[in-house]
């Protein structure tokens, strides 16, 4: 690799900004606030999951609650108090909330690379149709396997060993944080890393080949790219963020339930991304902050629990409609229309 | 334990099988009509009849409408509520990739979802069948006749609109339209229009099968969820092309369903597998997408696609 380009500093520039922004932000606000941005955080990760694999590498998901839903169980009966036994060896009460979070994402990742081995032979609107079955049917089998998951009620979290800091606030570096605090910054640090490792791995030789995929499978495969390391690779890193963003979720949340993995949860996903942008990653910070406020905003239209679903629908077709390149390709239009008003005719 | 075999139970498994297979079968060719016709996967066909449903039921309660007299209103309804939707919003995303229309057909499922909700509540409601609960016993077999009535009902449906694409000069056009669009365009056919014809009939289609179905589910928006997956299971088990396929798949799968609910218990070596939980029913139909779509793509009754680079 060469010199950083401009366009990388200042991109790094943009980053560390961010961050910084991030950081100093609960100085300001509530912590009933703070657990609101803890869920953009937390939605922040699957969004860019769910486009690594729908935006960049062409293969549509309508069913990433489901990934979602494995990170979340797996954080959850890690550490609930029932403890997982295998083979009469009891694993957990021993293990931190935060510790399960690599294995959620190894276990995601795992799920969604066995996927992708069956969705290689399926195109287009066959895997969609595949996905969305999957996210329906997650809660069912979710309650059958009540050994596993607790049925119906689910697993409760709240106040049991594993759960850093939901009763007593946690300390980090000698500052005393409460719940909703330690959740922001657990949720966003992760978040922001995963970001940048986004980043990295799309901007270099896996990303061109992810793009390639997208653009064309017949081309790409004729340049010497494998559609099938490819597309299970895809699966695989978009599922783990999934798995992430679940486990995280489970633990805001402190209990996990069938009815938390919905197949609205899959769709309002892939309105973030849509809205976001499909292929951009600057864009997705929008796309979590719709989803998670969304809901609340459309309140104000109606009361009505139908009120959010009929805002983001219509959200969902104007912007496939009118503006498909969400709001990065909306920044991307209107950037050099303001050079052009900024810039004297000659 | 394995459930003993017994003749009546087995008839009447495979009776209601095939009237809870007719619901899927029609919701299965209203997805093949829309498939052949514009090359869509509608993911809202299953909302559309929910929504329709509640047409149904506020002409019905609120408005005194008789039975048939609401039912037929709704099928007008919503043959005219499909055409808007796809002249308003599939028609100009017509020839666009395959991932904005999945996207646009998901954002009219929010849509009707939630509209349905604003509208009417997420609350149950009951919806009262044209046909009586009680049963007629057929050499042993006791018949429920709401089901038989289900069943010719999507009978009649399916009649009727195989008459109309087989007799009448319109069907022609539409086939024509779905086939070969540039063709029939020269020839004069308003290709656009037919499209949004295919559009309406699948409209009723699924609203048939949302007032078949809400007298046993009852009526709410989550309603139809469900029975669009067996719907998809059934379209795709058949083709995703074939209308025969869509029926041949949706009563198969329906009796299919019946009977692995009641006697897929069986021991397997050591091993006991039991597959009769009613949480199962959705699973083995995500299954049976899978499977198809991995052994034989094309389904029972589709022709192989070839694509040419």
């Amino acid at each position: 690799m060469g010199r950083p380009t401009s366009r990388t500093v200042s991109l790094g520039a943009l980053f560390l900004a961010g961050c910084t922004v991030v950081y100093v932000l609960p100085a300001f606000i509530s912590s009933f606030r703070a657990q609101q941005f803890a869920y953009v955080g937390i939605y922040l990760i699957a969004l860019i999951g769910l486009n690594i694999l729908t935006g960049y590498t062409g293969q549509i998901s309508l069913g990433h609650g489901a990934f979602m839903a494995i990170g979340g169980y797996t954080t959850g009966i890690l550490i609930s108090d029932q403890g997982l036994q295998i083979a009469g060896h009891t694993f957990s009460n021993d293990l931190k909330d935060v510790w399960t979070i690599p294995i959620a994402a190894v276990v995601a990742g795992a799920a969604g690379f066995l996927f992708g081995l069956p969705a290689l032979r399926l195109s287009g609107l066959y895997l969609a149709l595949a996905t969305f079955a999957i996210a329906v049917s997650a809660p069912a089998v979710l309650k059958k396997f009540e050994t596993f998951t607790g049925g119906g009620t689910g697993i409760n979290l709240f106040g049991i060993k594993g759960l850093t800091g939901s009763i007593s606030g946690v300390h980090v570096f000698g500052h005393k944080l409460d719940f909703y605090d330690w959740l922001y910054y657990l949720s966003w640090t992760i978040a922001l890393v995963l970001l940048a490792v986004a980043w990295l791995l799309l901007r270099g030789r896996i990303g061109r080949a992810f793009r390639a995929v997208r653009d064309s499978e017949t081309a790409a495969a004729s340049s010497g790219v494998s559609l099938a390391t490819y597309k299970t690779l895809a699966f695989a890193v978009s599922a783990a963020y999934a798995g992430v963003a679940g486990a995280l979720y489970a633990i805001a949340n402190t209990y996990v339930n069938p009815d938390t993995f919905p197949i609205t949860l899959s769709i309002f996903l892939l309105v973030g991304v849509v809205v976001g942008g499909l292929g951009t990653l600057s864009g997705l910070v929008v796309g979590a902050v719709l989803v998670q406020f969304l809901p609340l905003w459309s309140q104000e239209v109606s009361k009505s629990p139908g009120a959010p679903a009929v805002v983001y629908g219509v959200i969902l077709i104007a912007i496939m409609l009118a503006l498909p390149g969400g709001v990065a390709g909306l920044l991307r239009r209107v950037r050099p229309l303001a050079r052009r008003l900024y810039t004297r005719p000659r | 334990m394995p459930v003993a075999f017994v003749f009546s139970e087995f008839g009447q498994q495979v009776v209601s099988g095939l009237a809870s297979g007719s619901v899927y079968a029609a919701l299965a060719l209203a997805l093949v009509i829309i498939h052949r016709s514009t090359g869509v996967i509608n993911f809202a066909q299953g909302e559309m009849a929910m929504f329709a449903t509640y047409i149904a039921w506020t002409l019905d309660v609120n408005h005194g409408f008789p039975f048939w007299g609401a039912f037929f209103a709704t099928l007008a309804i919503s043959f005219v509520g499909g055409v808007a939707i796809q002249r308003a919003v599939i028609a100009p995303i017509q020839g666009a990739s395959v991932l904005t229309i999945v996207i646009v057909t998901i954002g009219l499922i929010l849509v009707l979802n939630g509209a349905a909700t604003w509208l009417w509540t997420g609350e149950v409601r009951a919806f009262h069948s044209p046909f009586p609960t009680r049963t007629v016993d057929v050499g042993g077999v006791a018949i429920s006749l709401q089901d038989v009535g289900t069943l010719a009902v999507v009978v009649g449906a399916v009649a009727a609109l195989w008459a109309f694409f087989r007799f009448t000069k319109l069907g022609l056009a539409l086939r024509a339209a779905a086939v070969n669009p540039d063709a029939s365009r020269l020839v004069g056919v308003r290709v656009g229009w037919m499209l949004a014809l295919g559009w309406g009939l699948a409209a009723m289609l699924g609203a048939v099968a949302g007032m078949l179905t809400a007298p046993t589910v009852f009526l709410d928006p989550q309603m139809m969820q469900a029975i669009l997956i067996y719907a998809f299971a059934a379209a795709v088990l058949g083709g995703i092309d074939s209308p025969i396929g869509a029926i041949v798949g949706g009563l198969s799968l329906g009796v299919g369903l019946n009977l692995i609910g009641t006697y897929a218990e069986i021991d397997v070596w050591f091993v006991h597998v039991n597959l009769t939980a009613a949480e199962l029913r959705l699973p083995i139909a995500l299954f049976v997408i899978l499977v198809v779509l991995l052994v034989r793509p094309a389904g029972l009754f589709g022709k192989p696609v070839v694509k040419k680079i």
